[in-house]
């Protein structure tokens, strides 16, 4: 068959090539081989809890299976060519997730009645729910966008969607968007919504766009200062304006995590874009700053300090949280209390901020360095395919959008170990939380798509070649170091 | 570009690499530290989660466990409450264990190195893991007598099996009920907890094994077998002044009430302990001088160890002995002589069983949860207190107490028992303020000549100062109660 012929038949979806074929075998294997270690995991708890495996295997444990085979037909449709290892992971993560929670519902539940308290109600069977809508935006990021360089086109409108995502809760009354003090949130309609999450995308999208755009004035100009390369004062405005909107985040929403990732992104993007440490210098300097302006204006960012230096001495009050994660990980110990053996539903907030710890008492250090991997591999699979792509705008966004999902697990895990302070993010895909976990499944789907085209054989592809009103890839300039200024 | 993305990933290696050091410090390191830490209530949730050995007098259980609906899946019951609080204790989750649910942990909880092949194939197999069941040495018959015949009143009642030393009855009174403490409620354990706490008669202290009291006009029967040693007979004439002055000291010692003994100048050492003659017995024990009084003392069982039963009790022993006078007060049970209701108990038990003196104890078996046996205590010599024709006279001076002097009310109406006992009456409190003396007997049965039980009881300030009779009256009567419950009951034949 020849190329043009092979390539036409797979914009038709009808049949994929051997290479395609053989990734996609790969992908529903490994699939089928994480579902099966949700199911055992929900058989345990089932067992340790309720003392026989019950009607919920069915639920909790085909979830993750459908789940799994709608992603990977989407993938097999939309992205025939993609990293086979991502959607296992990620199909692993969720339905472990799954499991945790529905665990901490029943854990919750009896932890209230024993304290002769209203439980508030079961929180598996609305992230059931929310899974399906994180495939319905898996699949429709993977249907609409079929090449990721559009997207730069759009770079300035996605830009405002974002912020308006971030600032909409900022400027709500608190009534529609407080909880638990920290204002991210917009509910309505019984439903609570961190648009912050998307928000995170969207605004990774824009920066990559707009970095690769400027990266020639912002990489070039400068004057070197103790062996660095420093940008001259006027290119230091998107740095600024980036650190600006973090101060505001954290100001009006008083979210310290939040804050913290978005500039952490922003500074990676900017590294990786300019090729230059200088940045970094810069930014942590900012950060540093930052870091102490909020120590000196918000009584919430000392209480988080003060507890992650002296945890246990006001253990039954602000260090109440994070002094019982550790009691709960230094429980579990090497092999933990075994799933629905332990008590995660002690720390409050388990489910969403602390589900690291749940996972840490129940599975052990074992257990929860396992459940590590496998971001750790999710997030190499993302380094890889920023590598492996060869326009500059998909690098930067998959590079940037894997080294959010690494600094947000980071974050999450030291906080809860109190090796960072804590600061209230999410883990991706394991907590409860449908905005989260929609977000990181638009997320994943926009690396199958860079993986996919990165992966696609070496001739013009049909897309890019149709489309001649996309932007061309910048011409690097060369230029030696130090030169325009 | 790339070499940028791939220092980001390096970046990210090293922020895994951190996190795992730093669970690894969590979670390895100070796992120990965070998981007994007293913050912590994992450990005791998980304790709760099995169920824990049964407590079992008689085949009946003092202390079990029920299945609950709470978090905590299982919960403590104690069917008969206040009755047996003194030895089995409490278990709680806010204020720890006491009793034999602490010293006995091991085997309840399952947690018993000697329970570590059930307890895996109690995992292999499926079956939930249990702890296991301790069987007390107890005797239902006699622990009920003593706790009725007490009724609420501060005091105290130990018996003994003289001839093994198990220990038949042990009630502290007022008691309380570790039903409450159990409770899953922390509000209403806590509430419990603060009430018994704050109540002045102190319902939580162990007034049986860990009160020491004076031991008042009991311990003559401890200078009395020394006396013996020393070839005195029971017939023979001592000295006994109706007032004796005391050497260097110029308070002078009486007798109650400025009584008598015998024709004013001397009385036989049988009826000057028949009639707890004070003068008697404080020139006695001078004249058998200080070594003589404690080594008799100490083969009783008063050397200041702290024994285990294996509950702790307080340690009993004559204390100091500065001069002739504090000898002749320590002679009478005065001074500085402590002893706690078990020590007086195992005075007569020795007497009792032809001066053999056996180590108390209250767990007869451990057992596993099929009911095979880990331990069974065996009996256990403590010491021997007087050879066995010495001690044949010592128990006829102990019968005439109970026969002829101020122990009448103990003395029981059965064929083929003879009662042998000793009245105390002991001051305590400040010397210049003396509160109500604490009333005294001690006191033995034998049937066909076997010691069957011997029982200690005190009342706590149940006399009236000056009087001898608060013993006889008060404390004599609750010992006859108990013995007769035991020797009534099947157990004893």
């Amino acid at each position: 068959m020849p190329v043009a012929a092979k390539q036409a038949a797979l914009v038709n979806g009808e049949r994929l090539d051997d290479a395609a074929r053989r990734r996609r075998t790969a992908e529903l294997a490994m699939l089928v081989f994480a579902v099966g270690v949700v199911l055992a995991a929900e058989a345990i708890v089932e067992t340790t809890q309720e003392g026989r495996v019950n009607a919920h295997l069915a639920t909790y444990g085909l979830v993750p299976l459908a789940a799994g085979f709608i992603a990977h037909l989407i993938v097999r449709r939309f992205a025939p060519y993609a990293d086979p290892l991502i959607l296992p992971c990620v199909v692993f993560l969720n339905g472990l997730g799954l499991v945790m929670i529905r665990r901490l519902d029943v854990g919750e539940m009896m932890q209230a009645r024993e304290r002769g308290l209203d439980y508030g109600g079961d929180a598996a069977p609305s992230q059931v729910l929310w899974t399906a809508f994180g495939l319905i935006g898996f699949l429709a990021l993977l249907a609409i966008v079929r090449d990721h360089r559009v997207l730069q086109r759009y770079a300035y409108t996605l830009a405002l969607v974002g912020l308006f995502f971030l600032a909409l809760p900022a400027v709500l009354p608190a009534r529609f968007s407080e909880v638990n003090g920290a204002r991210i949130w917009i509910r309505i309609a019984g439903f609570s919504i961190q648009p912050g999450e998307m928000a995170k995308i969207l605004l990774t999208i824009f920066g990559a766009a707009y970095l690769v755009a400027k990266r020639d004035v912002l990489s070039l100009a400068g004057r070197r200062f103790i062996g660095l390369e420093f940008p001259r004062g006027r290119d230091l405005g998107p740095l600024l304006l980036a650190w600006l909107l973090c101060i505001g985040v954290l100001i009006r929403g008083h979210d310290l995590g939040t804050s913290l990732m978005f500039f952490g992104l922003f500074v990676v993007l900017l590294y990786i874009a300019t090729e230059r440490a200088s940045w970094v210098v810069l930014g942590l300097i900012l950060f540093s700053g930052g870091a102490f302006l909020a120590y000196h204006l918000f009584a919430n960012v000392q209480v988080r300090v003060s507890v992650w230096l002296h945890v246990f001495d006001d253990a039954n009050n602000t260090g109440y949280q994070v002094s019982q994660s550790l009691f709960g990980l230094g429980t579990g110990g090497l092999f933990g209390a075994g799933l629905g053996g332990g008590h995660p539903e002690i720390v409050p907030l388990p489910a969403t901020d602390f589900i690291i710890t749940s996972f840490g008492e129940e599975l052990g250090l074992f257990g929860l360095v396992a459940v590590l991997c496998v971001f750790g591999l999710l997030i190499a699979r993302g380094f890889s395919a920023a590598l492996a792509v060869r326009d500059s705008f998909g690098k930067l966004l998959t590079a940037g959008l894997s080294f959010s999902l690494a600094l947000q697990l980071f974050v999450v895990v030291a906080g809860v170990s109190r090796l960072l302070p804590e600061t209230g993010l999410t883990t991706p895909f394991l907590s409860y939380g449908g905005s989260s976990l929609v977000a990181n499944y638009v997320l994943v789907a926009l690396l199958l798509r860079v993986s996919d085209s990165a992966r696609r054989p070496a001739v013009a592809t049909p897309v890019a070649a149709s489309s001649p009103s996309l932007p061309p890839v910048l011409p690097v300039t060369p230029v030696t170091k130090g030169g325009a200024s | 570009m790339n070499r940028q993305i791939r220092r980001v990933a390096v970046a990210v290696g090293v922020m895994m690499g951190a996190l795992l050091l730093n669970l690894d410090y969590v979670q390895v390191l100070k796992s120990d530290a965070y998981r007994n830490d007293d913050r912590n209530s994992r450990v005791i949730l998980a304790t709760y989660s099995r169920p824990r050995g049964q407590i079992v007098v008689e085949g009946m259980p003092v202390a079990d466990s029920v299945a609950t609906k709470d978090e905590l899946k299982y919960l403590r019951r104690y069917p008969s409450g206040p009755e047996y609080a003194a030895v089995t204790g409490h278990y709680t989750r806010d204020y720890g264990l006491d009793g034999i649910e602490a010293t006995e942990d091991d085997v309840l909880s399952g947690n018993d190195p000697r329970l570590l092949g059930r307890r895996i194939a109690d995992i292999l197999t499926g079956r939930d893991p249990q702890g296991g069941t301790i069987v007390l040495t107890l005797n239902k018959a006699a622990q009920d007598a003593a706790y009725k015949a007490l009724g609420g009143r501060r005091g105290a009642v130990v018996a003994l099996d003289p001839s093994t030393g198990a220990i038949l009855a042990a009630v502290s009174s007022p008691s309380y009920d570790p039903n409450l403490l159990s409770s899953h409620k922390s509000d209403d354990v806590a509430k419990a907890w603060r009430a018994y706490n704050a109540d002045a008669d102190q319902p939580m202290l162990n007034r049986a094994l860990l009160q020491n009291y004076p031991p008042g006009s009991v311990f003559k029967v401890v200078v009395a077998a020394a006396a013996l040693k020393r070839g005195l007979k029971p017939e023979e004439k001592i000295p006994a002044p109706s007032v004796l002055q005391l050497p260097e000291s110029t308070v002078p010692m009486k007798n109650f009430d400025g009584e008598k003994c015998g024709d004013g100048q001397t009385d036989t050492l049988q009826d000057a302990l028949a009639i707890s003659c004070n003068t008697a017995f404080g020139q006695l024990g001078m004249d058998l001088g200080t070594d003589s009084v404690r080594k008799q003392a100490e083969l009783f069982g008063m050397d200041g160890e702290q024994r285990k039963t294996p509950l702790r009790t307080a340690q009993s022993s004559i204390g100091e002995v500065v001069d002739q006078a504090a000898l002749a007060q320590t002679s009478i049970g005065q001074r500085s002589v402590v002893a706690t209701p078990l020590q007086v108990a195992m005075i007569s038990a020795a007497v009792a069983n032809d001066g053999v003196l056996m180590k108390p104890y209250l767990v007869q078996r451990e057992q596993a949860p099929n009911l095979s046996t880990l331990h069974s205590t065996d009996p256990e010599l403590l010491s021997t207190v007087l050879d066995p024709t010495l001690d044949k006279m010592l128990q006829q001076m102990m019968v005439a107490v109970v026969k002829n002097g101020t122990g009448k009310k103990a003395d029981i109406n059965i064929p083929g028992v003879v009662v042998g006992g000793k009245t105390g009456t002991a001051d305590n409190g400040p010397t210049d303020h003396l509160n109500a003396p604490h009333a005294w007997f001690s006191g033995y049965a034998t049937r066909q000549g076997v010691p069957k039980i011997a029982v200690a009881v005190v009342l706590e300030n149940a006399g009236v100062t000056g009087s001898e009779s608060a013993g006889g009256a008060a404390a004599a009567p609750i010992a006859k109660d108990v013995m007769t419950a035991y020797l009534n009951d099947a157990a004893s034949d």
